[in-house]
């Protein structure tokens, strides 16, 4: 056996039990902790891809700086235990089925078009660099990333405004 | 296979060495702490326990083991637990990345001197630990059912990620100087120009000064020790913690300095080095010697620093909730960006 398989199989299994756990598990302090756990072991994945930049932004964007503010408002909001009770909308549900479905047999179809085999991780290695990114995001896909940004600002701004509005009422 | 085996041995047995020093180094804290207060204060400090009071930190410690494990009523039992493993981990994976001192060579080996100081993305790394050390703070103030914990695990979490941007800030600075993440590379960088001299601390003063006030409200210690204010919240987010839960705070807390005056170490004093060749006081390059000399340099830097939070802790009074926030937010952040600013005019004027 080699260890990128024992690596592969361990962490794979670790991302989908906590994948699970996230929407599972009914209180949502553990469900943002499992979310976490899922994060280290895709971050953990990439590494034995040989992308260490790509491993430790994932950790520094979604671990360390989107749950955080997810664990904040939690704890801020402090659920007591009838409030933590769903409530189940019979279309929704349907409609989450379907979509499900949907996306499911994509990842089939997807899966089953491609040979199984695992990429040439000399050449992952140069694609995912900060440079090689970079060089990316400033020249070819120069306007995507701008208009992201100014996408990310006016949510800021929306964020900005309707918080002030509920201030003032 | 075997290879791999090897390599795995290497590290475990580096991360051990490492571990050990850094309680060491906690320990040492500990006591510089105490007795450094006590002679600002005008008292004698610690003088009982062994020569000069020495032997105090490890009598802290039993102390700590052997008292009661107190759960309260009402708590999270789980994330009670976790919260300070997650603080004290953290504080201990930074190291991972931490370069002590240049390569050695014995043999035909060349052993790199930390765990993995060549990783490329070094300093990312640790960026990335410190915004997940949050989260040992805020479960352990949450999990507690406390209010004062409640509060004061809040107002750490929304202290830490106000300051670390401008930490990261100062942090892209020196690396579109340096051009990269990896810790070793960027003391090299400082060391080869300008006859060992050009620290970083003298071409971005600026940086160094924002980035050290980052690192006080970091590592969440005076002027910025809003989270554990005892006047308003008791002891804040440790409030409900005690024996050695509240041990591996205690111990987080000082493994974090020591991280923090580490960093500011590597990013601008110079890291191991000494404005010198080694050559020029008869060592040479990949000698053992050499890296014992060099880790003693870093020691005394690092230990510097420690002295310096230390000093600032007993000497300058706490800020106002609304100060900290203005300061962070109004102040540090747009001073970073400039920096940032001028830094990438300097670095292009130079190139080109």
């Amino acid at each position: 056996m080699n260890i990128h398989l024992i690596a592969f199989i361990v962490l794979g299994i670790l991302a989908i039990a906590s994948a699970i756990g996230t929407i599972a598990t009914k209180h949502p302090i553990y469900s943002a902790m499992s979310l976490i756990v899922h994060f280290f072991a895709l971050s953990a994945l990439y590494l034995t891809l040989q992308s260490p930049f790509v491993a430790v932004l994932q950790i520094l964007v979604y671990a360390g700086a989107i749950m955080v503010l997810v664990v904040f408002v939690i704890m801020l909001l402090n659920l007591n235990e009838d409030e933590k009770q769903t409530i189940r909308i019979q279309s929704r549900n349907s409609f989450g089925i379907v979509l499900a479905a949907i996306f499911f047999i994509m990842i089939v179809t997807f899966i089953m078009s491609n040979p199984l085999n695992q990429p040439n991780s000399t050449n992952v290695y140069n694609l995912f660099t900060a440079q090689s990114l970079g060089s990316v995001l400033f020249t070819k896909d120069l306007v995507a990333f701008e208009i992201v940004g100014i996408l990310l600002l006016s949510a800021i701004v929306g964020a900005i405004v309707m918080a002030k509005k509920k201030l003032i009422n | 296979m075997n290879e791999i085996l090897w390599i795995s041995l290497e590290a475990l047995i580096k991360a051990i060495i490492i571990l050990s020093l850094l309680l060491l180094s906690a320990a040492i804290s500990v006591y510089l702490e105490r007795k450094l207060s006590a002679w600002i204060q005008l008292r004698i400090g610690p003088n009982r326990v062994g020569p000069f009071g020495l032997l105090q930190p490890i009598v802290d410690v039993v102390k700590l083991i052997m008292k009661e494990d107190i759960v309260p009523n009402g708590a999270n039992k789980f994330l009670h637990g976790l919260a300070p493993v997650i603080s004290l981990a953290v504080a201990i994976m930074v190291w991972a990345v931490i370069p002590v001192a240049d390569p050695i060579k014995i043999g035909d080996h060349i052993i790199q001197m930390g765990i993995s100081p060549n990783a490329d993305i070094g300093i990312l790394f640790i960026l990335a630990m410190t915004s997940v050390g949050v989260y040992g703070i805020a479960l352990a103030g949450w999990s507690s059912n406390n209010k004062y914990s409640l509060l004061g695990g809040l107002r750490s979490s929304a202290q830490m990620i106000s300051y670390e941007l401008s930490m990261g800030l100062a942090i892209l600075s020196i690396i579109l100087i340096s051009g990269s993440f990896s810790l070793s590379d960027i003391v090299n960088q400082q060391f080869s120009h300008w006859g060992g001299f050009r620290w970083n601390i003298f071409i971005q003063p600026l940086g160094f000064l924002i980035f050290l006030t980052t690192a006080f409200a970091e590592t969440n210690r005076a002027p910025f020790d809003l989270p554990e204010a005892e006047q308003e919240l008791v002891s804040g987010y440790n409030t409900e913690y005690s024996g050695m839960r509240f041990g591996m705070f205690f111990l987080a807390e000082y493994a974090n300095m020591a991280t923090s005056s580490a960093i500011i170490t590597l990013l601008y004093l110079g890291g191991w080095t000494l404005p010198f060749a080694p050559s020029a006081i008869g060592l040479e390059q990949g000698t053992w010697i050499l890296g014992l000399v060099q880790f003693v340099i870093f020691a005394i830097k690092i230990y510097l620093l420690v002295m310096f939070f230390i000093w600032v802790r007993w000497t300058v009074p706490r800020f106002r909730y609304d100060q900290l926030m203005r300061l962070g937010w109004k102040v540090l952040l747009p001073l970073a960006l400039l920096n940032l600013i001028l830094t990438s005019f300097g670095v292009l004027f130079i190139n080109h």
